[in-house]
């Protein structure tokens, strides 16, 4: 008998860790962005999508709130903010 | 063919026909002569193998682990202390289902440091997971060398095991074997198939994270598993039998069990001194006998429960000590009786041969003495008293 084992590749992806994150979720507030992915390098998830300046988005099905990308962001552009207020606007 | 050797080159001349393709292993008395066969086998291309020279017994199995790991055969062999040293990764072989056989050289455990033999560095694994097979002489030696490489590929056990030989008593005493031919053996033991493994065209994680969700799942099978063993263990001494002429029970050996009224219980090279007085106490009309216990993991309650039950004084001899508890095969044989109807009037137990102590005929005399008397728990035998008077006050 076998119980748990082995895991084939590739199975982060079917873990959707965004069911993880509990009262914060990233804002991006696309003023003061100037794309240096410092958010994109910190993200434990790999669930940030970068892209031109005031551009950059996330995945909220792996995002699981850590809130490293705010830590670390230069231009305070991205903000912590709780799940109701983000779903309200 | 017959031949006349020391038991350590029967297990290096077994493990060579077996075919492992990586042996890593790190030198230990009473083991090493075992390894330095097998490390000059591959140096002057006898054995077609990886010999991986590592900086510590915890690499050598970490090394072997890897080697199984990516689907290949692989051997390793240790004693006391470089047991202990491998127990992190002893278990972690096990858990991740990983077949390799390992030979442990029994030795005591430190500290005082002591080099001889006693059964406490295997005894101190048996919840590691393995199949652990105690054999007596060096036929058996070879033999069940053999069948632990058979019984751990077993696609539906997928285990380890580990053949406990005592240390100097079997490693190093010369006797006459029987050793199989290449060919018995080829055709005994496929090559080794791997049902899992590390492969880049095919990515897997092995031993990955088992959060609470998996990890009671990922013991019950392995829990599960090593009943299934007390089944396919009769089944592989009977293809041994067919295939090298040689017959095993291979979970226990009665020797005159059956109209025994006294009985020592006992694993390991003791047991043929043991069969020794046993014989020499029958000839005088003495009822004696003895069960060998072969294999310790899976523990073979119903064989050892079928095989004492109408016996009415028992003795276990253990070579090992729980310290703070009772002796541990003797508190597991009691267990094995406990709320039975049919069981022994007595269950004595006692500790014998640490650290090397010679276990006499006439120890074994004793202990078949003392069987008469009151149920003993834990006797030292052979004890001496005048030792125990050191005083640092």
């Amino acid at each position: 008998m076998f119980g748990p084992l082995n895991c084939k590749a590739g199975t982060s992806k079917k873990n959707k860790t965004g069911a993880w994150r509990v009262e914060l979720r990233p804002k991006y507030l696309h003023q003061n962005c100037i794309a240096c992915k410092l958010c994109v390098t910190a993200c434990p998830e790999g669930c940030i999508i970068p892209g031109e300046k005031n551009a950059f988005e996330f995945d909220a099905a792996y995002c699981k709130g850590c809130g490293l990308c705010a830590a670390i962001c230069p231009k305070k552009d991205i903000a912590m903010v709780k799940e109701e207020e983000q779903k309200s606007k | 063919m017959k031949e006349f050797l020391e038991g350590s080159m029967a297990v290096a001349r077994t493990v060579q026909l077996c075919k492992p393709g990586v042996i890593s292993a790190y030198p230990i008395t009473p083991q090493t002569h075992i390894v330095e066969e097998l490390a000059q086998m591959v140096a002057d291309g006898h054995l077609n193998a990886e010999f991986v020279n590592v900086e510590s017994e915890h690499s050598a199995a970490s090394v072997v682990l890897g080697a199984l790991a990516a689907g290949v055969r692989a051997y390793t062999a240790t004693s006391s202390q470089g047991l202990l040293l491998m127990s992190e990764v002893i278990f972690n072989i096990a858990g991740m289902r990983l077949p390799l056989v390992l030979t442990d050289a029994n030795r005591a455990i430190s500290a005082p440091i002591n080099i001889w033999n006693d059964q406490q560095d295997t005894v101190s694994l048996r919840d590691a997971g393995w199949v652990q097979l105690y054999v007596e002489n060096l036929q058996e030696t070879v033999d069940f060398h053999i069948m632990a490489y058979k019984l751990a590929e077993d696609k539906n056990i997928m285990l380890p095991v580990m053949v406990c030989m005592d240390g100097f008593i079997l490693t190093h005493g010369i006797e006459s074997v029987d050793m199989p031919s290449q060919e018995q053996v080829d055709k005994f033991l496929p090559p080794y198939k791997a049902l899992y493994k590390l492969d880049v065209d095919n990515p897997m994680t092995l031993g990955p994270l088992a959060d609470p969700d998996y990890y009671t799942e990922a013991r019950y099978a392995i829990q599960e598993t090593q009943k299934k063993v007390l089944e396919v263990i009769p089944r592989l001494t009977a293809d041994f039998a067919r295939a090298f002429g040689r017959t095993y029970n291979g979970l226990i050996e009665e020797y005159h069990t059956k109209d025994a009224e006294r009985v020592i219980v006992a694993m390991g090279s003791v047991c043929g001194s043991i069969k020794d007085v046993v014989d020499e106490l029958r000839s005088k009309g003495k009822k004696v006998g003895l069960l060998k216990i072969v294999s310790y993991r899976p523990f073979p309650a119903q064989e050892i429960y079928d095989a004492l039950k109408n016996v009415s004084k028992v003795g276990v001899v253990d070579r090992a000590v729980s310290l703070g508890s009772f002796a541990p095969l003797a508190s597991e044989i009691k267990a094995t009786f406990f709320g039975k109807k049919k069981k022994p009037d007595t269950i004595s137990s006692f500790v014998v041969g640490l650290g090397g102590r010679d276990i006499t005929k006439d120890s074994i005399k004793e202990i078949f003495r003392m069987l008469t008397q009151k149920e003993k728990t834990g006797e030292f035998i052979d004890l001496k008293p005048e030792l125990l008077k050191e005083n640092y006050e």
